[in-house]
């Protein structure tokens, strides 16, 4: 590692470097990836021209609009349960003091970031294949069930995080207005709270999509999710359709941070 | 506000809405559906098959004895129809459904491993051989030394698939044994002998076709349809047919005991053995299949293919897999966990 | 700070609230681990599942091995290399995603705060996007004919393209392209607070650049440096997805290893155990990193 010998405070030698080099490598294979769905070609890595092929192919392949709509699906139902309940916790569990058994609760929420998901995966394998047989259901509920509950944890830490922030002056002087706690929740903490909600509520959308392993232990027959069906064919036939379909995932995640980074920075 | 709640409601509503046609739920290999053959039979009948696929036999298993997966049609190969059978995993067919019945080719109407035809219908059959890009390598590929001892240019080159039956029979071979053998010292030669060459396998993978079509694998144990249709990308690869001996296989749809959609099932069946269907799914996965009267059908290239048509030399070395004893199979198992690793 | 709202008592309705998420965590994710844990002491079924007799066959299994013909007792060394490969792996991405976020962390530190936003937004992108994405694209480069071989080709520095897809190499590769964001923004975190006026006294006190790096810098954003490699290492240790699709099925991790017990191993008791096993060793982890950083942080 070269050290050039500028003398700032703040520069370190080398680290500049570094810092580019790694944001380089970081995104150059995303980039890569990204140009080769719109690949004329047939191959992965030979450049055939430019075309919008891949696109149309994927568009039109009904297993991947299958998935799509399945995993659209799951992420709506599994953001809205899980930001509804994380709210419900967060409100129950910041600007209170302590109260006994808090950290239990706090362990709990935050559990599913710390747990490998090859366990919790294993884990609901094992608890749904006796469910399954017992009842003889084997629709969506599984997955939407596993979903909602892996995405609170991310729900629950913008919106906590917002609670925090808040300042507790308006609700004071609405309760000094007689207002019932109902109604100084509706029209006063909920609006204020609404962006961290909302935050919380594309970072679960985020993570649902996005999951592939409890997924796909999971999951019953025909029923799979993009990143399920992306697995799938990563481990078979590689065409450049695998790329097109991560380019439009890969935008839609794109979008949705940057609403999210407008939305938070907002209120600063 | 409003409109994102009446949106969303829309949207959760649409969730239970999707299952009104007649759904079919089909697991089957990685691969080896042909999507042609499968939009004919929405066209013809209105049902909407969903496939899902898997990559091993053992996998297969575990997950229908795992139960509550929610399907109703299951590719087994042959020396695994008696098990599922055992567990009461399929049912028994009535013949009375499936009016084409009599389409099945002579030699496959009675088989050893599922009599009279009781439980499964064929689906493909063909050889466990060895496929090698010969710009890589370019000596004898008839054999299974080429796996089991790699010569220097494919060490650390060739692929082997996890398939337990297919690989462990082609290494009981190899060494002198007999299928189903619970010979020890057979078995000790076979285990120190694979374990030696674990080491210079590149990888132990599914989707052989694509892999060497690209060039990832120069080398790999493989069925002889993948193969051919390796070939048909890459030009370089051939396909050996291993003289010291050869598994062949069946692979058969059968319908699982718990099948929701028992009427659709009986009717994919059926189609299956006309035979334009059944040289569809031939032309996809480029094997044979077991309905009479389907060659008319069949691709060109595929009734002078090497992978197909087997060179005299080599057809007396292909051994169709009995259905091993419990004990074997146990045996075999251990022996196949123990190289996985 | 006190509930201003009512009289209810504070731990009532903390609880109250939280209940609808802890019955769906303790329902979906929580309760299934303690069925790993029982399933682990439990006799395997036929070809999957379990009988529900009592047995050690799994924890036995997972240090210990019956050679098949003689049934001499062992230590499963097939095993121990799936563990070693995996605390190697993992310790080698912390260390490298350290290397490379260090740096980085430090660099969106010191931008000015309009540039910074961005930066950070550069930076948390590929946190978020898909893993699978990721270790395709990771792969599409790595392979035979992918981009680093195809260029050192025609550089003319190699003539056949090198295998580094399949090998323990590919699976660090992966591994540290995919947990760098979860380095670089507890660093970035832990450097944001630091005062560089530190770092001034220290170069006017003659003190060398990597004296002021050692000495002054590195204590002070120990908590990120912690924080990060615990956040790196633990799902390093539990990866799944980036071994299976680069390690060609022969270089398997405890995750795959896992994995196997339910697919072609047929032993759900082992698998229940070695799931277990998993969970101690990161339920030690984080005990050993709050006891460490609230000792070291007395802010919290």
């Amino acid at each position: 590692m070269a050290k050039p010998r500028v003398f700032d405070v703040t520069t370190l030698p080398g680290f500049t470097f570094i810092a580019i080099l790694a944001f380089v490598l970081l995104y150059a294979p995303i980039f890569t990836l990204v140009i080769y769905s719109f690949n004329g070609g047939n191959s992965v890595n030979q450049w055939g021209g430019f075309s919008l092929q891949w696109y149309v192919v994927a568009w039109n392949n009904e297993a991947v609009q299958d998935a799509t709509a399945r995993s659209l699906i799951i992420a709506v139902w599994a953001s809205v349960i899980s930001t509804t309940v994380a709210t419900m916790a967060a409100l129950g569990t910041t600007r209170r003091g302590k109260f006994k058994g808090q950290t239990t609760i706090y362990i709990i929420i935050n559990q599913p970031l710390m747990v490998p998901e090859i366990v919790t995966a294993v884990a609901l394998l094992i608890f749904f294949s006796s469910v399954k047989v017992a009842t003889g259901y084997t629709g969506l509920g599984y997955l939407i069930l596993a979903h909602s509950a892996f995405c609170i944890p991310f729900a629950y830490l913008p919106i906590k995080a917002r609670l925090e922030g808040m300042d507790m002056t308006m609700e004071t002087a609405a309760a000094d207005l007689y207002a019932t706690p109902w109604q100084t929740f509706r029209y006063v903490t909920l609006p204020l709270l609404l962006p961290g909600v909302i935050a919380g509520a594309m970072l679960a959308f985020i993570i649902s999509l996005d999951n592939v392993i409890i997924t796909e232990f999971v999951k019953s027959a025909g029923q799979d999710t993009l990143p399920t069906y992306m697995l799938g064919q990563l481990r078979r036939a590689l065409t450049p359709e695998v790329n097109a379909i991560s380019t439009a995932l890969l935008a839609l995640t794109v979008l949705i941070l940057t609403v999210f980074f407008i939305v938070t920075k907002k209120r600063d | 506000m409003k409109t994102y709640l009446i949106a969303t409601t829309a949207l959760l509503g649409s969730t239970f809405g999707a299952y009104a046609e007649g759904q079919l739920n089909l697991f089957n290999w990685g691969n080896y559906t042909s999507p042609e053959m499968i939009a004919k039979f929405t066209e013809e009948t209105g049902i909407e098959v969903t496939i899902t696929d898997y990559d091993s036999n053992t996998t297969a298993l575990t997950k229908v004895e795992a139960g509550g997966s929610g399907f109703d049609l299951v590719v087994p190969s042959a020396n695994y129809i008696p098990v599922y059978v055992r567990k009461g995993l399929i049912a028994e067919l009535d013949h009375s459904r499936i009016p084409n019945i009599g389409n099945i080719a002579a030699e496959w109407k009675d088989v050893p491993w599922d009599p009279g035809r009781a439980h499964s219908v064929p689906w493909q059959w063909g050889s466990v051989g060895i496929a090698v890009n010969t710009s890589v390598y370019s000596g004898d590929v008839n054999t299974s030394e080429l796996f089991l001892n790699p010569p220097e240019e494919l060490v650390g080159k060739i692929n082997v698939v996890p398939e337990m039956t297919d690989v462990l029979n082609m290494a009981i071979f190899n060494v002198g044994g007999e299928a189903c053998t619970e010979d020890l010292t057979v078995l000790k030669q076979v285990r120190d002998k694979m374990m030696a060459a674990k080491p210079k396998w590149l990888s132990m993978d599914y989707g052989t076709t694509d892999k060497l079509s690209s060039g990832d694998y120069a080398a790999s144990v493989n069925w002889n349809g993948s193969t051919m249709r390796a070939r048909i990308n890459n030009p370089d690869v051939v396909y050996g047919y291993p003289v010291e001996g050869y598994p062949l296989f069946m692979d058969s749809v059968a319908l699982l005991s718990d099948a929701q959609n028992v009427d659709e099932a009986y009717q994919f069946i059926n189609f299956i053995l006309e035979p334009e269907n059944a040289a569809m799914i031939s032309s996809f996965a480029r094997y044979a299949n077991g309905v009479a009267g389907s060659e008319e059908f069949m691709p060109e290239d595929m009734k002078t293919a090497p992978e197909i048509v087997t060179p005299a030399e080599f057809a007396s070395a292909g051994k169709f897999l009995p259905t091993c004893p419990q004990s074997a199979t146990d045996l075999y198992t251990a022996i196949w966990t123990e190289l996985l690793k | 700070m006190s509930n201003a709202a009512g009289k209810r008592s504070k731990g009532a309705t903390g609880w109250l609230l939280s209940t609808p998420a802890l019955v769906l965590l303790v329902l979906a994710a929580s309760g299934p681990l303690l069925i790993v844990a029982v399933y682990s002491v439990l006799e395997k079924g036929d070809y999957s599942g379990v009988r529900w007799i009592l047995s050690g066959d799994g924890w036995f299994q997972v240090l210990f091995q019956r050679d098949i013909f003689d049934q001499t007792v062992s230590f499963a060394d097939a095993n121990l290399s799936i563990f070693w490969r995996s605390i190697k792996l993992s310790i080698a991405t912390t260390l490298i995603t350290f290397a490379f976020g260090l740096p980085t962390a430090w660099f969106i530190a010191t931008r000015p705060p309009k540039a910074r936003a961005i930066w950070l937004f550069l930076i948390t992108i590929p946190f978020w996007t898909n893993l699978l994405i990721r270790t395709f694209a990771i792969m599409e480069v790595i392979r035979n004919q992918g981009i680093l071989n195809t260029a050192l080709m025609n550089m003319g520095l190699i003539s056949e393209p090198i295998q580094i897809l399949y090998t323990d190499t590919a699976v660090l590769i992966g591994m540290a392209y995919v947990y760098l964001p979860l380095m670089v923004l507890p660093l970035y975190a832990a450097i944001d607070r630091f005062d560089f006026r530190l770092i001034e006294a220290g170069y006017d006190l003659y003190a060398s650049r990597w004296q002021v790096l050692r000495s002054v810098i590195l204590p002070i954003v120990k908590p990120g440096i912690i924080a990060g490699s615990i956040l790196v290492f633990i799902p390093s240790l539990g990866a799944y997805v980036t071994p299976r699709v680069l390690g060609g099925g022969k270089n398997m991790m405890i995750g795959n290893f896992i994995e196997l017990q339910f697919g072609q191993g047929q032993n759900w008791p082992l698998g229940a155990a070695l799931s277990t096993l998993l969970l101690l060793i990161v339920l030690v982890s984080l005990i050993v990193y709050t006891r460490v950083s609230s000792r070291d942080d007395p802010h919290g």
